[in-house]
């Protein structure tokens, strides 16, 4: 399976050299890093090509990267049954671009982006219904960005005395607490941060 | 002259005993005839992304219980493979015999559910009260292997939690000898039945094409004929070891994937037989003590066992950064994680690739023109579980 996964490397690198960034095979994985403009056409080559037939959508999600200049990377997890391999396109893109969306190649796209606009607030242009999925009705935020924290912002509950479902900013009893256990194996902070200073002045 | 008629809108559910759960469907109507269905999901949505982002790589096991609560280490099985491959340690071979045992089981124990409820929406009560005693017996194995019936946490990455009690592999064998026999007799009620035959035969027709199309896998995809199953096409674990057979259907419908579902589970159970048998003994998890919490016993002796434990249960273990994409065969289709490690003790990133709701979003096309009454019978051939469909 190895040497397929080279071989189709090659051949991806050669007929589109000009789209792939960067390709490498890790976790006997092949990865490939496009441009978002050149998304769909690397997506049709890889479905159609005679070499390739990725003929099956995966997944398709996003991560988040804050600190990034571009903001997000948006994955694409691609089966073809025919050679029996994988193979995952990602594209890094800022807060502000909309994605072009890839439900007339593959018609089960359509969920995936959704959650994926639901979850990370990325947009899809010539999308056919792009709606919140997951998340409940006039939900707000994006949770599965970094800055949204894990208590959410509203908490739901029922209102005895107006007879209805009441939506209010969370109100923790107990203050939530993020345990970092950084390792004092590899020495505590003030002691590492001690030897630095102590290397530098070296 | 056209008459022109008027389409009248459905509310179904989100608290209908057919749903399978909580799925809310805003069905058109055309008369009886189904003109479009919007699926409203989410209704069970917990977070389970965000949380696991928030957990150490041991807290977050259970979580993959909950999603598919149906056949609960299945799951957890995705997972532990992409901890695994990340971490790249090896797991010893019993504990790769264990898991194959118990995913075997797990798949009996969701085809059971699946089977039997999709009789119980098309009208016939017996099969669920028969199925359901079998799933209750199996589901003492899950108990009596990791402590409870239904959220084991059971498969850590690294191995097992724990070795098999004594006599258990015995007994899951007697009770394999005797399992065909109520199949047959499942079968008795079902597949020639009358009624179920006209509920199900030329309902939902999925083609080869289509079922590519809408990302199916596991069952949906094979009812259709296609050949593939990542225990043969990819193989994890220890599958390449024991001869199986991967039913196939012809038509598509509801009715060729019950009778997919079905013979799997005469394949299951030859599996789980032979692995029985083949069981070696040995280690059943990583002997590494970075990654494997300790004996009990070790931990009153060794200092260094103990130290092992304390970090593993409040720190956790890190994992060395990497993307990953590992993908089971579950019961229901292609169940896979895509995880992405920092280097830190917690995953920066895990998606869960649940196949539910890639054949729940075909139900639009599924029933476009088909009668109400084939909703029901659809959605129980489609082996929904919103657990996993929501996360």
């Amino acid at each position: 399976m190895l040497k397929n996964l080279a071989n189709l490397e090659r051949v991806i690198n050669s007929d589109l050299s000009t789209t792939v960034k960067r390709s490498e095979i890790k976790f006997d994985q092949l990865f490939i890093e496009v441009d978002i403009i050149d998304l769909i056409s690397a997506i049709l080559f890889l479905k159609t090509n005679d070499k390739c037939r990725f003929k099956q959508l995966i997944d398709i999600t996003a991560v988040d990267f804050p600190k990034n200049e571009k903001r997000f990377k948006i994955v694409y997890l691609l089966l073809s049954h025919e050679n029996n391999l994988r193979i995952i396109i990602s594209s890094s893109i800022d807060e502000s671009i909309s994605v072009p969306s890839i439900t007339k190649i593959f018609p089960s796209a359509n969920w995936m982006e959704r959650e994926v606009f639901d979850m990370y607030g990325i947009s899809f242009a010539d999308h056919p219904d792009l709606r919140r999925i997951l998340t409940d009705y006039g939900f707000e935020g994006h949770p599965l960005r970094k800055d949204f924290p894990l208590s959410g912002h509203t908490e739901v509950r029922y209102n005895e005395d107006k007879k209805k479902v009441v939506i209010e900013p969370v109100k923790l009893d107990q203050q939530y607490r993020n345990f970092d256990f950084e390792s004092p194996w590899e020495g505590t902070k003030y002691i590492k941060d001690n030897q630095k200073n102590k290397s530098k002045e070296k | 002259m056209v008459k022109k008629t008027k389409t009248m809108n459905l509310n179904f559910g989100p608290q209908h005993p057919a749903a399978h759960g909580v799925l809310r469907l805003i069905l058109e109507l055309d008369g009886e005839v189904v003109e479009k269905i919007d699926p409203h999901i989410g209704l069970l949505h917990r977070g389970t992304e965000k949380l696991i982002e928030h957990k150490t790589y041991i807290q977050a096991t259970p979580y993959f219980d909950r999603l598919d609560y149906v056949a609960p280490m299945n799951q957890e099985h995705a997972f532990a493979l992409a901890v695994e491959k990340i971490l790249n340690i090896e797991v010893p071979i019993r504990a790769k015999y264990i898991r194959v045992l118990f995913c075997e089981i797990g798949r009996i124990l969701s085809h059971l559910l699946n089977i039997t409820t999709q009789a119980l929406d098309v009208g016939a009560l017996t099969p669920s009260l028969w199925g359901f005693e079998e799933r209750e017996t199996l589901m003492t194995f899950y108990e009596r292997v990791s402590g409870s019936r239904l959220h084991a946490n059971y498969f850590r990455p690294g191995g097992v939690h724990k070795d098999l009690p004594i006599k258990l592999n015995d007994d899951i064998f007697s009770f394999c000898e005797q399992f065909p026999k109520i199949l047959d007799q499942l079968e008795n009620l079902l597949t020639d039945n009358r009624i179920f035959k006209q509920r199900n035969v030329d309902i939902g027709i999925v083609t080869k094409q289509e079922a590519l199309d809408h990302s199916f896998s596991g069952v949906m995809l094979r009812g259709s004929g296609v050949p593939w199953d990542l225990r043969k096409s990819q193989p994890y674990e220890v599958y390449e070891d024991f001869i199986f057979k991967i039913p196939v259907g012809i038509n598509g419908d509801c009715y060729d994937r019950y009778l997919c579902r079905m013979e799997e589970m005469r394949e299951s159970t030859k599996i789980i037989k032979d692995c029985i048998k083949k069981m070696p003994s040995g280690p059943i998890k990583s002997i590494d003590g970075k990654i494997s919490p300790p004996k009990r016993d070790d931990m009153k002796n060794s200092m260094e066992a103990l130290i092992h434990h304390f970090k593993l249960f409040s720190e956790g273990y890190r994992v060395p950064s990497g993307e990953v994409y590992t993908a089971v065969e579950a019961p229901k289709g292609e169940f896979g994680v895509y995880l992405i490690s920092d280097g830190s003790n917690k995953p920066y990133k895990c998606k869960i690739r649940a196949p539910g709701f890639s054949h729940l979003q075909a139900m639009d096309y599924l029933l476009k023109g088909h009668m109400l009454a084939d909703v029901p019978a659809v959605l129980g051939s489609l082996d929904i579980v919103f657990g996993e469909v929501d996360r």
